[in-house]
Order: C-alpha cells, then structure tokens, then sequence
C-alpha cells in the first residue's frame, strides 16, 4: 500500500482548482483560434478577439477567466493501492476551498438550496470517485459555470427512438439554450445507463479532448452531423450570430435497458475549463 | 452606425438602436438574483432602495473577489433572463438601463419599449477582459450577499452592444 498525505491531496488539488480557473485549456483555445479565422461575421469576429483576449489577460494577470469559478466538478480515481488516512471527498472540498480562497475565485456555494439565507462558501464541491488498479490518485477539477449548466437537459426516450429523434433533442436543447449561456459551446452528450449516469456522461464528456476525433467511427459521424446542425442555428459566439455556435460536440455512450433509451446534454461555456494531476 | 462614446442618459438612450456599440463611462450598479429580490421587496412594502435607482444603470454582474493590488476580479455579464421577472418593475421606477448576457422575456421588452429604456449585451465570458475597464469598486449595500452584493464600479470605455432598444427592435434569433 502507498500512502498519501492528506495535507498533499489538498494542497494539489488547491493548485489545479487555480489553474483550472485561470489557464484556458489548450484545446479550448486552439479551436478558439481556429474559429476566428474562419468566421467571416465581423460581430462574431469581435465576440471570438474578445474571447480569446480575455484568455490572454486571465492568465497573465491571475484573473479567473469567467467570474463564474463555477461549482467545483472534481474526478477522483484512486488506486487499490492507495491509503489515505481521511475522507477523500471531505479532503477534496478542502482542497478546492484552499484553492478558490488562495486564488481570488468566487465563493458561489449556497449552502441551504432552499432558504437561501446561507453565507456563500467555495465548497462543497461534487465529488465523483471511482475505484482504479495502481497507486495513484488522479484528480481533474472541472469548475462548472451555471449559466450554461442550467441549460441541461435529460430525456428518457423510447428505445425503439430513432437517431434522428436522439439528434432532434440535441439540437433542440442548444436552441432552447440560446445566447444566454455563454456560445461559442461544447456540447457534452451522454446516451444509455440511467437517467443520473446519461447526466454524469454528458459531463465526463466536456472532459473529453475537443481536438481529437471519436475513435468509434459512428460516433465520430453524429458527432460531426450534429456539430454541423448546432452551427446552422445562427445563434453564434454571444449570440452575435454567425456559424459559431458551437466549437465540438463529444459523446459518450454506456450500456442501457431493453425499456429506454436516457439521453443528456450538458452544455458548457466557451470557457470550458478543467485541470488534471496525478499523485 | 456610429459607436456611443461616453455617459449614458434618458436623452441619449432613446436614439440608440439594435447592434449599435456603446463604450460607457461612468458608474455601473452590479445586482444579480438575491439583491434583485430585495429590491422589489423593498418596493412592494413602499420602503425606500439603500440607493437611488432613478436614472442608473444595473449590471448583472457577481465579480470575483479583487485580490491584492486588483481594482476588482474578473466580472462579466450573469444570464439576464433570470431577472426577467424583476425588471419591468425596476424600469416602472426609473432605472435608466441593465446589462447582461443573452435574451429577455417579451415583459421585459415590452416595458423596455415603454419606458424608453435600452438593454445591453456585454462581452460574455470575459470577465478577465472587462476588469480592465474598471477603475473603482465600492461597496453599496447588502454585504452579506457576498459576490451578490451590490457594487457601484466606476468604467471607462466599458463595451456594449445594444441588444433592445427603445423601440423594441431586438437583436436574438428568438426570444422566449
């Protein structure tokens, strides 16, 4: 067994909660970059300066790309042979809370859904832990904004459905969500499990690199016939319209019932951030 | 269309049209969800507003805490339509405009029309980007709501872009 300090989950997790929040992800950025040379929109030209600007400033200056740090989505896998004396998920609302204090991020936790009334925290964060062979530990913080995660949608279609009708919502999903989410997006789709794990695929989808094609040549193409029809919605970066709605789409799929057929979508922000260590 | 440079005024706002560029100078009051509902629970119980919302202009806006030697974090625009259902009043009392990101509901249009206001779409995302036009922040009231408390920011050259204007005239592909 290899043991693992608290004190080291914490202050790793802290580093990479800042720089998930201040470095924009290489990925991100290139398509960003991309996209402005190719959009001939000068309103969504500007919209893609700016956005690729802020970038530049964020990172320079410390500054949190987005003043929405988001909810703290973090990934843990650990390995079997790892020994950590505490409570990994307390640790790592630890850690993240450490890290958003250190960085200047924004405490934007309420504690009571309901009332309301609570002082606003960093944490907790949404913890998601899974059991892997070794003696590591790997952590990816994904601070989610909620401009765009209110934009989620999940649907438990009929298994007979066919894929245009899996499409249809797909697309419908990011026209309802508009301009008000922060476009140019990257959709996160999740197909099969249940309707909780459809959710959590669509988001472990945004983890996804969004340079690199789907290696399962069908997934590969809906991907790309969906890119397509989000990118004719004219929505465009800002809602400036243009054809720049949207900068990937990335799904995943996992084994489902004979009875349904649960599909989410889980959009993000252009600022699609995450950060990943290994311990 | 020529861009706006400068203050923004009762007069000045009623000639501004759809996808026409403001760069603003002057004072900005950040209130996002919580202040929103104070304030119209103030207004319903006919209390007077901790400040003078008659000619202002609100910013959806909850910035990142300003560290040291920073004027303010990163503070870009929140999604507007969540206070949808709180502007027609505030505009019913006089503030002059409001700013955020994305699309508002057919009230708000329509009382943006009535009272001859305008709403503005700003650089979304780019909360980075827009500290650099802001040279002070203050505090204005209800501190215990942390980010969500009100600020007034003093800007200069702040980026606008008319996305209603007085007219109604709109500039999104749909507006629910």
């Amino acid at each position: 067994m290899r043991k693992i300090s608290s004190e080291l989950i914490k202050n790793k997790t802290a580093e990479i909660a800042i720089k998930a929040n201040t470095k924009l992800r290489s990925d991100v950025l290139l398509l960003l970059k991309k996209s402005l040379a190719e959009e001939q929109s000068p309103l969504a030209r500007k919209a893609l300066t700016a956005i690729v600007d802020n970038a530049r400033i964020a990172l320079k200056q410390k500054l949190a790309i987005c003043q929405d740090t988001g909810l703290p989505v973090v990934f843990v896998e650990i390995g079997n042979n790892v020994y950590v004396q505490d409570n990994i998920n307390q640790l790592i609302s630890q850690g993240i809370a450490l890290g958003y204090k250190q960085g200047g991020l924004r405490a934007s936790i309420q504690k009571d859904p309901i009332s309301r009334e609570s002082k606003l925290a960093y944490a907790p964060s949404i913890t998601h832990t899974d059991v892997v062979k070794g003696d590591k530990i790997k952590i990816t913080v994904l601070p989610k904004g909620f401009g765009s995660e209110n934009k989620a949608q999940v649907k438990m279609l009929n298994p007979t459905a066919s894929i245009d009708v899996i499409e249809e919502f797909i697309v419908q999903a990011v026209k309802t969500a508009g301009a008000g989410a922060c476009p140019p997006y990257i959709i996160g789709v999740g197909i099969g499990g249940t309707q909780d794990y459809a959710g959590l695929l669509a988001k472990k989808a945004l983890l996804k690199p969004i340079t690199v094609k789907n290696k399962q040549k069908q997934l590969a193409d809906l991907e790309q016939r969906l890119l397509a029809k989000i990118n004719k919605l004219n929505i465009g970066a800002f809602g400036f319209g243009g054809k720049t709605t949207a900068l990937k789409v990335n799904v995943l799929t996992y084994p489902t019932h004979i009875a349904g057929l649960p599909v989410a979508v889980n959009i993000s922000c252009h600022a699609l951030r995450s950060a990943s260590i290994i311990i | 269309m020529e861009k706006l440079i400068g203050t923004l005024n009762k007069e000045n706002i009623k000639d501004l049209v759809v996808w026409q560029e403001v760069l603003y100078t002057g004072i900005l009051y950040t209130a996002r969800d919580q202040a929103h509902k104070r304030l119209l629970e103030l207004i319903a119980k006919g209390k007077k507003l901790p400040f003078d919302i008659q000619d202002k202009i609100i910013y959806y806006c909850g910035p990142t805490p300003s560290l040291k030697g920073q004027v303010v974090g990163s503070c870009g625009p929140t999604t507007s339509s969540r206070m949808d259902k709180f502007t027609p009043r505030l505009l019913e009392n006089g503030l002059l405009a409001t700013i955020g990101k994305g699309e508002r509901s057919l009230e708000v249009i329509a009382a943006i029309k009535k009272y001859k206001s305008v709403y503005f779409s700003t650089y979304a995302g780019c909360g980075a980007l827009l500290a650099q036009y802001v040279f002070e922040k203050q505090l204005v009231c209800f501190k215990d709501l942390g980010a969500e408390a009100v600020y007034a920011f003093t800007v200069k050259d702040f980026p606008l872009i008319v996305a209603i204007d007085s007219k109604g005239d709109n500039i999104y592909v749909k507006s629910s």
